[in-house]
């Protein structure tokens, strides 16, 4: 899928994240979160695991993690890529790519 | 040199007598020689002991560099006082290299961080550690580690001669010229003020500071003027709004509510329930609730409560009101109805930090306690218990009197949810020990009991009385399977701070964290 434009998914609640996606060369990301010292390395191969899933090749990504369980995460960045790419008013294709 | 609990003690804290932890009881029988302090004489009658400012005090205690000062937390997150005196030291005398030796820092202590990045107080010792002195402390910033004792183990300390306190003081919401305080009868009240009368008997010099003079004698007094070297009038001691909350009110979470009620089903299928019991509860939503259901089966079985200590607050002031406990005695008020019903309500008694919990006395309240209920941040499956520092290894809590009632108690009730947010409460390895697993007995959180294995006269206990139980390996696995398992935290070698066991020896020490980089 490829980012259209800027768009973001989620909030800074408890147990919560907010994923934001811009368009970018290849895959940046930007993360900071509350369990970082504990669960930062899976956070962010839960991101980039869903980047890929989703086949998105250039994204510069921005994630503040308020402790969210990993599904909550993939389920955000899913949001965000699918926001930005205009994929999500409707026949959303939750837990794919659009191809 | 690896403790009874497991953990690494760097060599070189094991110097002057200190040892490791060697398991709860270890310094039983043994004899402590006292430290006595040096008091200045008042033989000359005067009037009155009122100085103008809390400098003019310093200076008449004789205040200097590399000096120790101590403060009690009753006024809680309204104190102003820590960081009054603190100014005047630092900036009005301009002293340095300072000891502070409280028995609770929280975010009402963020000025003093401050002090401790420019180097001018280099030693923190205190029972709790939160907001930015907590922050200043984990990244290193304090000279020496800050020492962590429960409230057991300060008094303690106190008493062996450990810490020697230069000067004491005591935020007192009355007191009189001469310096005899209370707690009541002020516009700053906090009730209790059992945390101060170990510091005042030990301290060289005692400095009372208040916002409400009144008459002499302020009569029965918590400390002393016999102890009181010099009293100073301010404008205010504290916020009462963050000293005593409304009232601490009863949770209505559900999943409060369930581990409340299995807490009191726990609790009621012991022998150790029966007429006369003694109870203490955290204020903690499940803790608090606990009474709620307790009540319960106690009108069931037709049986009261012999007494309750702790920290109080309202709903323990309602059941002496009601007849169902016979005497409430406490360290530290927590809301208005607490405050405002000691030395008040019939059966409602202060008492000193050292009669509550310290191990190294002729018996504390804490030893003769059937059961406590207690929160954690964290407990793995040796049923260890931190209670100090975050998941991120960063200082922001407080042992309290955890360790002291756990290890005196008879059943030790743990009370927390499973996972909070990310986290995972029940693991493998908590992050810091605080409360050791050998003097923990029960767990409870909402998706299981669990017993530790070292008391099977409970497990029995549970079994006839029906009640379901886990072993604390599965409510882990069913933790991480929820959140993930965590990444070991990774450290620096540099020692933050030292955690005391109750008894004097090494239980933990938290070090430096190190940032994780991607």
């Amino acid at each position: 899928m490829e980012i259209l434009k800027s768009a973001a998914a989620g909030t800074l609640e408890s147990s919560d994240c907010m994923v934001t996606v811009e368009p970018g060369e290849g895959i940046t990301l930007d993360l900071s979160s509350s369990v970082m010292n504990q669960y930062g390395r899976q956070i962010k191969a839960a991101v980039l695991e869903t980047l890929e899933r989703l086949d998105v090749k250039n994204c510069s990504v921005t994630v503040v993690d308020k402790g969210a369980l990993e599904c909550t995460l993939k389920a955000r960045v899913e949001c965000a890529v699918f926001r930005s790419s205009d994929a999500s008013s409707a026949n959303i294709p939750w837990g794919g790519a659009v191809r | 040199m690896i403790n009874a609990v497991g953990r690494e003690i760097p060599e070189e804290l094991l110097v002057n007598g200190k040892e490791v932890y060697q398991g709860k009881y270890y310094m039983d029988g043994k004899y402590l020689q006292k430290a006595a302090p040096r008091n200045r004489r008042y033989e000359k009658p005067a009037e009155s002991k009122i100085v103008e400012t809390i400098a003019d005090a310093l200076k008449q205690c004789g205040a200097k560099d590399g000096m120790t000062f101590s403060f009690h937390h009753h006024l809680r997150n309204g104190d102003f006082v820590a960081n009054m005196v603190m100014q005047a030291a630092v900036e009005e005398l301009g002293l340095k290299d300072l000891t502070i030796a409280a028995t609770s820092l929280g975010e009402a202590h963020d000025p003093i961080a401050d002090y401790i990045e420019q180097g001018k107080v280099v030693g923190i010792q205190t029972s709790g550690i939160r907001g930015r002195v907590g922050d200043v402390v984990s990244h290193g910033a304090l000279k020496t580690p800050a020492i962590i004792r429960s409230h057991g183990g300060r008094p303690r300390a106190i008493e062996a001669g450990e810490v020697h306190i230069d000067i004491a003081f005591v935020a007192a919401p009355t007191s009189d010229c001469v310096g005899n305080c209370r707690g009541i009868g002020g516009k700053s009240n906090c009730g209790s003020l059992g945390y101060a009368m170990t510091d005042a008997k030990y301290a060289d010099h005692v400095v009372v500071v208040t916002d409400c003079l009144v008459d002499f004698p302020n009569f029965p007094a918590s400390v002393e003027a016999i102890d009181v070297d010099a009293v100073v009038v301010v404008d205010s001691i504290g916020n009462p709004k963050k000293i005593a909350s409304a009232a601490a009110r009863i949770s209505q979470n559900p999943r409060d509510l369930m581990m409340a009620e299995n807490v009191a089903k726990v609790i009621a299928s012991t022998p150790y329930f029966k007429e006369g019991f003694s109870f203490q509860t955290g204020v903690g939503g499940p803790s608090l609730a606990a009474n709620l259901f307790l009540e319960k089966y106690m009108d069931e079985r037709g049986i009261k409560m012999g007494w309750a200590i702790g920290g109080i607050c309202g709903p323990m002031v309602e059941l002496l009101k009601k007849g169902k406990v016979g005497k409430v005695i406490d360290v530290q008020d927590f809301d208005l109805d607490a405050v405002n019903s000691i030395n008040q309500t019939p059966g409602h008694y202060e008492m000193s930090a050292s009669q509550y919990a310290n191990p190294a006395n002729k018996g504390a309240f804490v030893n003769k306690l059937d059961f406590v209920v207690l929160a954690a941040l964290e407990i793995d499956t040796g049923f260890n218990v931190n209670v100090l520092t975050g998941s991120d290894g960063v200082l922001r809590g407080a042992p309290g009197g955890h360790p002291d009632t756990a290890a005196g108690s008879k059943v030790c009730i743990i009370v927390t949810p499973l996972t909070r947010g990310r986290m995972a409460t029940v693991c493998e390895k908590v992050v810091t020990v605080t409360t050791p697993g050998d003097c923990v007995d029960v767990l409870v959180t909402d998706y299981g009991i669990a017993v530790n294995p070292l008391r099977p006269d409970l497990i029995e206990c549970l079994d006839k009385a029906g009640i379901p139980h886990v072993t604390i390996e599965s409510l882990k696995e069913k933790a991480y399977s929820l959140v993930g398992r965590p990444d070991d935290l990774e450290w620096e070698d540099k020692v933050v701070a030292v955690l005391e066991a109750r008894d004097g020896t090494i239980l933990d020490v938290v070090r430096k964290i190190k940032p994780l980089e991607l």
